[in-house]
């Protein structure tokens, strides 16, 4: 059985979104089951056409512009495209949004209630970014 | 007819490098060898452990000036 890695993001800093997003990839390209459930600020990056940047949450935020730093967009549909990553968004975040599932960039499963990914999240190592 | 290919993934940062060698791992036939090149060193660290653990094989781990040749065969 590959490990369960279930992990929550909500916060919109650059930081924050490139490390969830280096796990969730590295982890399902060495066939760990992720799972990760988008909320609050991080799930608007995702809305199709934002094209906005995430800002930085300290100084280390700005060397994550660099040329040759892996997007945090990219690294997450990785996850999908090269392993067993499933990217779910926030039914009460979409609803606050006033978007659905639809609106939202390929790769997005259905919209996920709270309730829901803490029970598939049961006995799985759980990380909040 | 086993292929080797290279990967040219200088300048690029972590998780990149592994990222471009598994997109080309997949589309690889059983045999092939595949030759990351990388200047980052975690990356020359990163890659023979993703190896080991997914059941590949480690052929080479050589620093040429500042470049890191990494060369895995596909085996499964």
């Amino acid at each position: 059985m590959p490990r369960e890695i279930h992990i929550i993001c909500v916060s919109g800093t650059h930081e924050k979104l490139q490390m969830a997003a280096m796990v969730a990839s590295v982890a399902a390209a060495s066939g760990e089951a992720v799972c990760v459930f988008f909320s609050m600020n991080a799930l608007t990056y995702f809305v199709k056409g934002k094209d906005a940047v995430a800002p930085a949450e300290g100084e280390f935020g700005a060397l994550l512009n660099k040329k040759g730093v892996p997007s945090f967009k990219k690294l997450f549909q990785q996850a999908g495209d090269l392993g067993d990553a499933r990217l779910l968004p926030c039914s009460m975040a979409l609803d606050l949004l006033e978007i659905t599932d639809e609106d939202l960039d390929p790769g997005f499963g259905p919209a996920t209630g709270l309730t829901k990914f803490l029970m598939d999240a049961e006995g799985a190592e759980l990380l909040t970014f | 007819m086993s292929e080797h290919k290279v990967i040219d993934a200088c300048n690029t940062y972590c998780p990149g490098p592994l990222m471009e060698l598994i997109t080309y791992m997949k589309q690889a036939e059983v045999g092939d060898t595949l030759e990351l090149l990388s200047t980052d060193q975690g990356t020359a660290n990163d890659v023979p452990e993703w190896v080991n653990k997914i059941g590949h094989e480690m052929v080479d781990s050589e620093k040429v000036g500042d470049v890191w040749h990494i060369t895995v065969r596909k085996a499964k």
